[in-house]
């Protein structure tokens, strides 16, 4: 059952990653991402990640899309128009890719081999609980320097969205 | 029993259920604003329109789908799927009642119970946006357009306050599974004040609650915050180049929503399905009286009749009433209906008020709901957390 929903959601995870680089319109990739996103989502459950299983849906699939969502109706960004390709790159591209993403794959494999395989639903410990007191007792460092470096993004946010004051 | 055929009869009855509650509440809604306005409200299908939201089911069939030229067909055709599928979902996580025995089958009245219940329905309110957006832009029409914005904006927005106000009672019984919330809301201090977190010490959660019912008002954009549908501004927003089924999914999904907000109030801050007071003093006779005082009414009329078929359907209706009665204290099936009881007493108060609230305010203004937002529910909501993670912390 678990290997089933793994393959179904990899799947639709790769299909719509695929369709975000290929669609014209911009509306179209950002859904495409919110796809990738939520499928994302669905694995991490798969693997006993529960709350950042929630965290991606709620974060990057619910906030974080749907402000790009929101910008692209705003800009009324429409259809990008296709650039005239040369022709290496016409007939050369998909191959070259799949060369590269083939040593990729080949370099990753050996320099990090793994002796067993990933167990889907063995890992306990991903809910709520588990991550909170992690968070705040051994990587408690971390989390506080991360939330400073959102507060630092945010006050240049500010400082750029606001009206020069004289 | 085998856990599949299991789910699969809960989930046809948890979906018929809230697809017959849905149909209506629209009915209740109009009903109950038409009296508030000194109207009578739908009373030709059927007797007193009981039969109207079948009516409107069948209208809403069978009316001409029409499909604008101007349109982006694939976005026009999955908005409404997404507004419906993730405004329906949300209900596979909420509990109803206390684990149940029916013969050898012991099972809990509930779909699933998620250890992270109150973070799913909080995801699923988040995607839920792209609904309304997707269906706003691909209208191709400047109202449909700004509703569309409206919406996104809006609800956005009150997501902030809305999770914030979720957190603090969260903070006080320490679970995110929505029977644990219920199961650490149960009994009474001083033998007669129920443990809900709006009575709970260290600091009842009174503040909460009114935050997360403004925020779920914006949330599933009603009255006074439907501004998605201001339809003196916007025609009808972003469902305006939407007809026959494809805007009865819009309608769908926001009933549904409001349902499923009203759950979660009912769960986090109500106690979900525990009594208001305990059973020495009677809770279990509060359903069978109710009951009990409708048949009697009914009687009475029945046998001063104002019409002619009165004398005839108002003692039925009265026999009915009595056996629900009878059904509250029978020994077996009480246990299963007094928690379902309690707990749709408590949604149906929340929905009561929604239609209450409707039929009562005005119209924000959108600069006004925004500020609302931002400089006045926002710092209460921070505020309200700040004090209650304080309080657990010394308690």
């Amino acid at each position: 059952m678990d290997s089933i929903l793994f393959i179904v959601f990899a799947g639709i995870a790769v299909l719509c990653g695929l369709n975000l680089v290929l669609q014209k319109h911009p509306i179209s990739s950002a859904l495409s991402l919110v796809g990738v996103m939520g499928s994302l989502a669905v694995l991490y459950l798969l693997l006993g990640g529960e709350f950042i299983a929630m965290a991606q849906l709620i974060v990057y699939a619910g906030a974080i899309m749907v402000l790009f969502v929101f910008v692209i109706m705003l800009l009324n960004a429409g259809t990008e128009p296709v650039s005239k390709r040369r022709l290496w790159v016409t007939y050369g591209g998909v191959p070259l890719m799949a060369a590269g993403i083939g040593i990729g794959a080949y370099v990753l494999q050996r320099s990090f081999p793994s002796t067993e395989s990933v167990k889907l639903g063995a890992f306990q410990g991903g809910g709520a609980y588990e991550i909170g007191k992690k968070l705040f007792e051994t990587y408690v460092l971390p989390f506080e320097i991360t939330s400073v470096l959102i507060l630092v993004a945010i006050i240049g946010a500010i400082v750029l969205a606001s009206k020069e004051v004289n | 029993m085998n856990f599949l055929i299991l789910s699969l009869i809960k989930a046809a009855v948890v979906a018929f259920v809230l697809m017959t509650t849905l149909a209506y509440l629209q009915w209740i809604e109009r009903k109950v604003i038409a009296h508030i306005q000194l109207r009578v409200g739908p009373r030709r299908v059927g007797p007193h329109g009981l039969l109207q939201p079948l009516a409107d089911v069948i209208k809403l069939l069978t009316k001409e789908d029409m499909l604008p030229s101007h349109v982006n067909k694939p976005f026009y055709f999955l908005a409404p799927f997404i507004a419906v599928f993730f405004a329906l979902i949300a209900i596979s996580v909420i509990p109803f009642g206390t684990e149940i025995t029916i013969g050898p089958v012991k099972t809990a009245m509930q779909l699933t119970d998620l250890n992270i219940g109150v973070l799913f329905i909080l995801g699923l309110s988040g995607m839920g946006v792209y609904g309304v957006a997707l269906a706003g832009w691909a209208s191709n029409n400047k109202y449909a357009l700004l509703g569309g914005l409206r919406s996104s904006a809006q609800m956005i927005s009150y997501e902030l306050p809305m999770a914030m106000a979720i957190a603090a009672p969260l903070l006080m019984l320490n679970t995110l599974s929505f029977r644990q919330l219920v199961d650490a809301q149960g009994g009474y201090f001083f033998g007669f004040i129920p443990r809900w977190t709006v009575f709970q010490g260290p600091f009842p959660q009174v503040v909460s609650f009114i935050l997360f019912m403004i925020a779920a008002f914006a949330e599933t954009n009603r009255v006074p915050f439907d501004l998605p549908e201001a339809e003196n501004e916007l025609v009808a927003g972003f469902h305006t180049e939407y007809s026959s089924m494809k805007f009865a999914s819009f309608f769908m999904a926001e009933y549904a929503n409001m349902v499923t907000v009203s759950c979660v109030a009912t769960l986090l801050f109500l106690g979900g399905w525990q009594p208001p007071f305990p059973e020495q003093y009677g809770a279990k006779f509060v359903p069978s009286l109710i009951f009990a005082l409708g048949a009697l009414l009914c009687f009475y009329h029945g046998f001063n009749p104002a019409r002619p078929f009165d004398k005839i359907t108002l003692p039925v209706v009265g026999v009915v009433f009595l056996g629900v009665a009878a059904a509250f204290v029978a020994p077996v099936i009480s246990t299963i209906l007094m928690p379902l009881f309690w707990f749709a007493a408590k949604v149906g108060i929340i929905l009561f008020l929604y239609i209450w609230v409707r039929a009562t305010l005005p119209r924000f203004r959108y600069d006004q709901l925004m500020r609302f937002a931002w400089t006045f529910m926002f710092p209460v909501a921070v505020v309200n957390l700040f004090v209650t993670g304080l309080l657990v912390a010394l308690s």
